[in-house]
């Protein structure tokens, strides 16, 4: 049997993943592989079924039928091994307001067990441009730091295998632009595998080697950037989004 | 202005130690320390925090001390000592109220401050997760009753610990029944959400008539003394007046209100874990802020 640290075992591994809410079908017999040191965008409109993946990847959603492993672990049965091993990291999941920077990552240093979680947090402070705000409380923030402190928070234990949901929402170009070389030099230097969801079609393009779309909860098209923007014969990924979200591609050929 | 990219991730990427697996028994009590930690840092921000922790221990104190004096002035002899079970009463029975508070108002902050989704994908388990709910309501509990007792012994010269060593097991008692109350409140918010919050506060006041705390279980009605027995805490306060009253250590009550403990923990723990499960799918543990 493979050790789950085979650089082989892939860092995501979805099979049939669904999640039913009544009559609802929130995702939809999703079925993907993430190999590790890759990152993978997660593309479709509200309501597509994004955070329900990531949700479900994470096992905080447990899902109606399928299942999903994370390094090898499923997490129906093994999940907080997976967890060790992994993080995430969104704008509409908060970090305690009132604890200071340096606080907060404290406490998940401690929570992932992190060793010299001083030197740690030192060391992403640097990296991220935190240190002027490791004493300020979190909730007094701009909307920049907070996704910077967001960021740390979700690469204190190393991970191998990195969940983002909208990492540059609500952030000016300038601040979401360093997020996203930040995010490309961490993978190529780290091996980090990454999933990314996101609205923003330039991102996607710039960061993913792979994109999957997603539209009311199933899986309708994949490929890197350029293999769709070659299928569709558009000239950026937000011509393909909108073929695929309004169906323009079926009421051309109509 | 963001930093130069030249500061390079690489650090963050890899040479130094990685986290653990997290499956050691120290793991556990790092991650249990790490939730304890997120509740005491706010504390050592917040000196109001800590004084709202004492101020109604102290203030139903010094009202039921008012009582037991003017009792004790008015009628003496065996009134006065009647009195006196009526503080220690008080005293108690804040025992089990700041540790359920302690433990559900714990586990709020984390739902106030948007944090669960952060916090159940970490390594956390839900035992862990307890088990630090139970450290901060100990020290929610302490922090407000400690004084509340000298404050008592101060200024009535009511001391409970007259009673002997066996006041830590009275304690020990209403406490366990206080987190096995509260994981009920819980399990309660993880299936209603934030809209069960209120009874993070009320719930155990409306136990207060069968606990038998200020009056032995043999006055109420025949019909209601089974579900007065049936609390853990019943048992210690009869254990609390027959020390005080009688002078003697009522084992047989203390065997009940602890073998009681254990069934509602029991019990309550179940259904905290089912309500958890629920949680989970339902993805409530996302959006019970809301």
């Amino acid at each position: 049997m493979r050790q789950h640290t085979d650089p082989a075992i892939p860092a995501i591994a979805a099979e049939g993943l669904t999640k039913r809410y009544g009559e609802t079908v929130a995702v939809d017999s999703l079925s993907f592989t993430l190999p590790r040191g890759q990152t993978f965008g997660l593309l479709g409109g509200n309501g597509a079924g994004k955070s329900t993946t990531i949700a479900m990847l994470l096992g905080l959603l447990v899902p109606t039928a399928g299942t999903a492993r994370l390094l090898g672990h499923d997490m129906a049965t093994d999940r907080f091994a997976a967890l060790a091993r992994a993080n995430f990291s969104s704008p509409y999941i908060a970090l305690p307001h009132r604890l200071s920077v340096a606080e907060n990552l404290r406490v998940y240093a401690h929570l992932y067990d992190v060793p010299r979680a001083g030197e740690r947090i030192a060391e992403l402070a640097e990296q991220l441009a935190l240190t002027e705000l490791l004493d300020r409380p979190a909730g007094e923030l701009s909307a920049g730091q907070k996704t910077r402190v967001a960021l740390a928070k979700s690469l204190i234990n190393r991970p191998d295998v990195l969940l983002l949901d909208e990492p540059t929402a609500s952030l000016d170009p300038d601040t979401a632009d360093w997020v996203r070389s930040w995010l490309e030099r961490y993978r190529a230097e780290s091996g980090c595998a990454i999933l990314l969801a996101s609205h923003n079609m330039a991102e996607v393009e710039r960061l993913c080697g792979h994109v999957l779309m997603l539209k009311k909860g199933r899986l309708v098209d994949s490929g890197s950037p350029a293999e769709l923007l070659a299928r569709y014969g558009r000239g950026d990924l937000e011509e393909v989004f909108l073929d695929i979200a309004r169906d323009r591609r079926a009421a051309e050929n109509a | 202005m963001h930093a130069s990219l030249d500061n390079s991730p690489r650090a963050s990427a890899g040479n130094s130690p990685r986290a653990s697996a997290g499956n050691t028994p120290r793991a556990s009590a790092r991650r249990i320390w790490g939730m304890m930690y997120r509740h005491l840092a706010l504390f050592r921000r917040s000196w109001p925090r800590v004084l709202e922790l004492m101020y109604w221990p102290i203030l139903q104190m010094i009202v039921w001390g008012f009582v037991t004096a003017y009792v004790a002035g008015v009628q003496q002899n065996t009134a006065s000592l009647a009195a006196g079970a009526l503080l220690g009463g008080v005293l108690l029975w804040e025992v089990a109220l700041r540790s359920q508070m302690g433990f559900a108002i714990s586990f709020l902050e984390e739902i106030w401050s948007r944090n669960l989704g952060h916090v159940f994908v970490s390594p956390l388990r839900p035992w862990e997760l307890v088990a630090a709910l139970v450290g901060m309501s100990a020290i929610r509990m302490l922090t407000g009753v400690l004084p509340a007792i000298l404050l008592a012994w101060l200024l009535y010269g009511f001391d409970l610990f007259s009673l002997g060593p066996v006041v830590v097991l009275f304690f020990a008692a209403l406490m366990i029944m206080g987190w096995a109350v509260a994981l009920g409140v819980t399990s309660l918010i993880l299936r209603h959400g934030a809209g069960a919050e209120a009874l993070a506060w009320s719930v155990l006041f409306g136990l207060t008539p069968f606990a038998a705390v200020f009056y032995p279980v043999s006055v109420l009605p025949c019909w209601l003394q089974p579900v007065a027995l049936a609390t853990p805490a019943a048992h210690v306060f009869e254990g609390m007046r027959a020390a005080l009253l009688e002078g003697r250590i009522a084992w047989s009550h203390l065997g009940w209100a602890f073998g009681l403990d254990l069934i509602w923990l029991g019990l309550l723990a179940w259904l905290f874990m089912r309500e958890f499960q629920g949680a989970r799918e339902r993805g409530a543990l996302l959006t019970i802020g809301e």
